[in-house]
């Protein structure tokens, strides 16, 4: 991994700048540190701070433009008339890569000599052969225009990495020396060095605004390239979700209304079954529960948000699913036809979603004031119509705000869906039927064969799109109206 | 206000309302409340004076068991009202409170309308057949409270929405509105400004004519100003209790000429 | 005062407190009520918690048991030789099993007829397992020798109750229904034992053909890199958004910015984070699709915000004090921050990263997006290997054992939750013992 190389030879070159700056600083205060602006260390520092900052920072941007710019020459290279029906240049390209790859590794295993993989004349049999010997992935032959866009691939790749590797050898070789330079004692290392270092921290604080920025962009590209080749409109408003399995378009319908509805029904049996108890062991555990109770309930309550989703996936198609089967399935009532159903992922998610809600609403009673309170016991008025007439009221629009995080909390949620719900989408009324959600939809476009490029791929995107708004306008509403309830009593 | 008008306020001699007998309140391990035995007579304002921490409130807070709202109060003894004991097991602390309204040192009115909070009590326990007979009831309160002037235009607004002192008035207004036979007033004033106190303190002195009223102040001069007995609190110890007269003129208890000179407190 | 017209007379007759009025009764009653809803919500939401332990427990334990028959066994040195000397080896060793087990099990009373087929189904390939011992071991040649054989899984499922005779509708060449006689005789020749199942613990996914010989360990591994790789961002970058954010921001747009972003993060679907994934990492910056790097890199995005926001909590909860008296002798705020406010703030902060981080293990869906679910057979030969060959993790192995339809690789996927949850609690563990042992109330 040459990276890794470079690397630690930036920071050995950064390492030997760091003493030398130190020392130089030294000198010029005739040894004696008191005699300095600042304490050695932070000259050293300044000159490890210039070497090892631009170097590395150049070496990221220079792979990440690498890619782009040798991606963008190959393309070129190869005509259109290469691409095989169905396929397109996305699939073409990986083989590229693939091959590219598979000749160095096989270079590097001594099966191929570096001329032969370099040779555009080589024969693609062999060439093919040697791949697979050398455990080499290769599907099915390699073609002549694959080879040599691999090939170029290659040499482009090797020469850019030898340019990199020079460019960022001397960058951190100049930055060690300038910082070196500098040393001197009446340079302000210190502020430079607290400059560089605020620098980094703005850099940390800036990754989540660079995290929201991409995934943004990656659901906006992808989903105006899935609109490209799918009608919006059919999108929006078809009441039919049926994707073809050859992933060729044309015959899929990928309609989301039933995915929508999918995901709002089993949503509302989750918030049906978690915000009653929730709420019910919230008031309770904040009004009538001594602190002994509370102390022992409290947790063991909360111990069901720590569990991870897929546990709540597997309780509910393994556990959930088969005793609601031996009730309301042939067997039983007959309403139920098999373990997935709207009711099965519901009363999972549910049960995942009580803690949220009970500790919420919890915090959320708790912060109305005690005097309001004594006002109403004051007046004669009994606990429960303390709590229903002058708690609850005081405190709904902290509940409505929980009770939202909890619904965005339900929407967004996968692997009980994945593993509990069922797989076809329907618009149906039927809680013991089995309905699918938009996220469910999004694992099983993105994780199947279909290649990317595919509208039933890209649908995922637009899905996921989807899924992100709904979520994203939910948590700020709610965030607003709780953040509105504090401020009141504050 | 001259303070000599207390010199002159003739005193009647009421019935007992309240009776209390060897009171002990603990809070955990703190003894708050040291024996104390005191009679509380009807239609009067009686008031409770002693520096912070005395254990004035918390022995108001005994007369209509809001203590039993707090987890580690403990309250030992007897107290009475119109001969029954409030303690007794078979007492429901409900229909207690009732009997004793409440008035707190901030008022606290619910997030409701001025007709809600003043309608509260009365819709819980019933104390109206019918929306008409509410709304008179409502509009007595008010007035009693001496704030229907000030709100009869806006009842459905928030009574969060209304200035310190009509808060209060309000809430007054909300404490009568049950028909109390005695009303609690937990330093009413101490977060009012100067006017709106006089407004109050009239308001008690109207109010003494249906009820029994207890009043826990910091003010030595309101309580001069509003009362006609007075009870002075030292260190979870009832010190002195009798006329307001003559504990303002003439204390017999040395702890209490030094509160009311100034030297303690 | 001139609206406070009054009448001197109490509106209602004195009451008696003693009586509870019919009204009062009533109120009582609704009371008693609202508590027992109160406290039907809280043993209802205990109960759920209760069913889901029991379920995982009583699910999971058996993956962690495994079916051994322990046959003594004795080849001659004649034997051997003849065998080595035969086309079809490995044959000849099973012909020697199936005698020898005969006898064994002869000697304790139970007769069966069964031929090597019988044997391969219950036992696996016992012959080579032989031949390879003997030709290591020649020594043993002449020796008893007991061997401990790892049953098939139905056999093990037979025994532990979860796969019954009426279960097998017709025989297929993983079971026939007179294989039940040959267990059952095993049994009662006192052969069959249970033994702790190593392999689970260590060993890597196998296709469907071997369900029983599936294990947890090489995505236990993939799980340990993506964890090293979050550990190793998220938390340096976490606590340099943190101390900007809390000690070094201006009140400004851009901060405000910065703070929305964040809060907003915390709450976006865990598989919006496995869409960024793909697109970014895979399809835009080409690094290898599965790989233990790209998840890490996934749910460290995804874990960031929890980090930020619980190491502000606990920047915030060193008092202003400590700042001051820092300032106070010369040092810049740069060296109050990280020679006094930082140090303060190590315990709250640790706590919080590992809550985070016992959040990003248990989290499954991103790791779908970016191909973490793949079928691994192997374990990564090198360190750096172990983070870009592809591989999975422990949740993601536990959804695809889950999905397939085999009982056997859903007893795994119950077990693979045990170990899924052994390791949070031990996370969670450290957490609360870091704050109860260092937490500092100011």
């Amino acid at each position: 991994m040459p990276v890794i190389w470079l690397t630690l030879i930036v920071l050995t070159i950064s390492a030997v700048g760091f003493l030398m700056g130190r020392r130089r600083a030294l000198v010029s205060a005739g040894g004696d540190s008191r005699n300095l602006h600042s304490l050695p260390i932070y000259y050293g520092s300044n000159a490890l701070m210039k070497s090892v900052v631009p170097a590395l920072g150049l070496m990221i941007l220079w792979l990440l433009a690498q890619s782009l710019f040798i991606d963008s020459r190959i393309v070129q290279m190869i005509p259109e008339s290469e691409i095989a029906e169905g396929s397109n240049i996305g699939l073409v390209m990986s083989d590229v890569r693939r091959t590219a790859d598979g000749l160095s590794k096989a270079v590097d295993a001594g099966l191929l000599d570096d001329e032969t993989a370099r040779n555009a004349e080589s024969d693609l049999e062999d060439i093919t052969q040697r791949l697979k010997d050398a455990g080499q992935v290769v599907t099915g032959q390699i073609t002549q225009t694959v080879l040599q866009a691999s090939q170029a691939y290659r040499a482009m790749s090797q020469t850019s990495n030898l340019l990199m590797t020079i460019a960022v050898l001397i960058v951190a070789a100049a930055g060690a020396a300038w910082g070196t330079m500098e040393s001197s004692k009446s340079f302000r290392a210190r502020n430079t060095v607290e400059q560089g270092i605020l620098a980094l921290l703005i850099a940390a604080a800036s990754v989540a605004i660079l995290t929201t920025i991409g995934i943004i962009l990656s659901l906006i590209f992808n989903t105006i390239e899935f609109f490209r080749l799918y009608p919006a409109s059919d999108f929006f408003f078809l009441l039919e979700w049926a994707p073809s399995f050859s992933g060729r378009g044309g015959a899929s319908s990928l309609g989301i209304l039933p995915l929508l509805w999918g995901t709002l029904y089993i949503s509302l049996v989750a918030l049906l079954v978690a915000v009653p108890i929730g709420l019910f062991a919230a008031i309770y555990l904040s009004e009538y529960a001594g602190p002994r109770m509370r102390s022992i309930a409290k947790p063991l309550l909360e111990i069901l948000a720590g569990i991870p989703t897929i546990v709540y996936g597997l309780f509910a198609l393994l556990t959930i699913g088969p005793i609601l089967l031996s009730v309301f399935g042939d067997n039983g009532l007959g309403w139920m036809q098999g373990q997935r159903a709207v009711l099965t992922a519901g009363l999972a998610m549910g049960i995942m979603l009580i803690p949220f809600v009970s500790s919420l609403s919890d915090d959320i009673i708790n912060a109305v004031p005690q005097a309001m309170r004594d006002g109403s016991y004051g007046l004669g008025a009994t606990k429960s119509e303390t709590i229903k007439q002058v708690v609850l009221p005081a405190a709904l629009p902290g509940i409505v705000g929980a009770i939202l995080l909890a619904a965005s909390r339900a929407i967004g949620e996968t692997m009980i869906v994945v593993l509990g719900a069922g797989a076809a989408a329907r618009l149906s009324l039927n809680p013991f039927e089995a309905m699918t959600t938009v996220t469910a939809k999004i694992v099983s476009q993105l994780t199947g064969d279909s290649d990317f490029a595919s509208p039933e791929a890209l649908v995922a995107f637009a899905l996921g799109m989807t899924l992100f708004i709904m979520t994203l306008g939910l948590n700020v509403f709610a965030l607003y109206i709780v953040r509105k309830y504090r401020e009141q009593y504050e | 206000m001259n303070d000599m008008r207390i010199l002159e306020r003739d005193v009647d001699t009421n019935d007992v309302k309240i009776a209390a007998k060897g009171v002990q309140v603990y809070y955990g391990d703190n003894h708050a409340i040291k024996d104390v035995d005191v009679e509380i007579d009807d239609k009067t304002v009686t008031a409770f004076i002693g520096p912070s921490g005395c254990g004035k409130s918390t022995f108001l807070r005994c007369i209509n068991r809001m203590n039993d709202t707090i987890d580690v109060c403990r309250v030992v003894g007897d107290i009475h009202i119109d001969g029954e004991d409030i303690y007794d097991a078979k007492v429901d602390p409900v229909q207690l409170r009732a009997k004793v309204g409440m008035v707190f040192q901030k008022p606290n009115p619910f997030p409701k309308s001025i007709y809600d909070n003043v309608a509260y009590g009365p819709r819980i326990h019933g104390l109206a057949k019918n929306k008409a007979e509410l709304d008179e009831l409502v509009e007595k309160s008010l007035r009693r409270g001496a704030i229907w002037d000030e709100v009869k235009d806006r009842l459905d607004a928030p009574g969060t929405g209304l200035s310190g002192g009509q808060q209060q008035r309000l809430c007054i207004a909300r404490a009568v509105a049950t028909e109390p036979e005695v009303l609690l007033m937990d330093e009413p004033c101490s977060a009012l400004d100067p006017i709106a106190t006089a407004q109050i303190e009239e308001l008690i002195d109207e109010l003494r004519q249906s009820y029994s009223v207890v009043i826990v102040t910091h003010s030595m001069q309101q309580a001069a100003r509003v009362s006609q007995k007075t009870a002075f609190f030292h260190l979870g110890n009832l010190v002195e209790y009798g006329e307001t007269g003559q504990i303002f003129t003439n204390p017999v208890d040395p702890r209490t000429e030094s509160y009311i000179t100034g030297r303690i407190g | 005062m001139t609206d406070a017209t009054m009448t001197p007379e109490s509106a209602r007759p004195s009451r008696s407190l003693i009586h509870e009025d019919a009204r009062t009764k009533k109120r009582n009653a609704s009371e008693r009520r609202f508590r027992a809803y109160g406290i039907a919500a809280i043993f209802t939401g205990l109960f759920f918690l209760v069913a889901l332990l029991a379920a995982i427990l009583s699910s999971g334990l058996p993956a962690f048991r495994q079916a051994v028959v322990e046959v003594p066994f004795t080849l001659t040195q004649e034997q051997y030789d003849a065998a080595e000397k035969a086309l079809l080896k490995t044959g000849i060793y099973t012909d020697y099993f199936v005698t020898s087990l005969t006898q064994t099990m002869e000697s304790e009373g139970v007769e069966i007829e069964f031929d090597e087929k019988a044997i391969e189904r219950l036992l696996g390939k016992v012959g080579g397992d032989l031949r390879k011992f003997y030709r290591a071991n020649e020594d043993q040649l002449e020796a008893s020798v007991s061997f401990e054989l790892a049953a098939a899984s139905r056999v093990d499922r037979y025994l532990k109750g979860t796969f019954a005779r009426e279960d097998l509708q017709s025989g297929n060449r993983f079971f026939m229904p007179e294989d039940f006689d040959l267990i059952d005789a095993m049994r009662d020749a006192g052969l069959i034992k249970q033994v702790f199942n190593w392999n689970f613990l260590t060993g890597v996914d196998t296709g469907v053909d071997n369900p029983g010989g599936a294990g947890i360990g090489a995505s236990v591994l993939g799980s340990f890199f993506m964890m090293l790789v979050v550990l190793v961002l998220s938390l340096p970058i976490g606590v340099a958004a943190s101390i900007y954010l809390e000690e070094f921001a201006p009140k400004n747009r851009f901060t405000d910015f910065i703070e929305v972003n964040i809060s907003n993060l915390a709450a976006v679907p865990s598989i919006v984070f496995g869409i960024l994934g793909l697109a970014v990492f895979i399809q835009f910056a080409h690094l290898p699709q599965s790989a233990p790097l790209v998840g890490g890199l996934v749910l460290t995005l995804m874990t960031l915000p929890t980090i930020i926001i619980s190491t502000r909590a606990s920047l915030k909860a060193v008092p202003p004090s400590i700042r001051d008296a820092a300032l106070g002798v010369g040092a810049s705020k740069m060296q109050a921050v990280f020679h006094h406010v930082l140090p303060l703030a190590a315990p709250g902060i640790l706590t919080g990263t590992i809550i985070g981080l016992a959040q990003a293990l248990g989290e499954t869906a991103p790791l779908l997006l970016i191909g973490m679910v793949g079928f691994v057979a192997r374990y990564p030969g090198t360190f750096v290997e172990g983070f870009i060959e592809p591989n999975s993790a422990v949740p993601a192995q536990i959804y695809n054992w889950a999905a397939r339809s085999d009982a056997v690789f859903t007893e795994k996927a119950w077990g693979g939750i045990i170990v899924l949850l052994l390791f949070l609690i031990t996370m969670n563990t450290i957490a609360v013992i870091l704050r109860r042992r260092f937490e500092r109330r100011w």
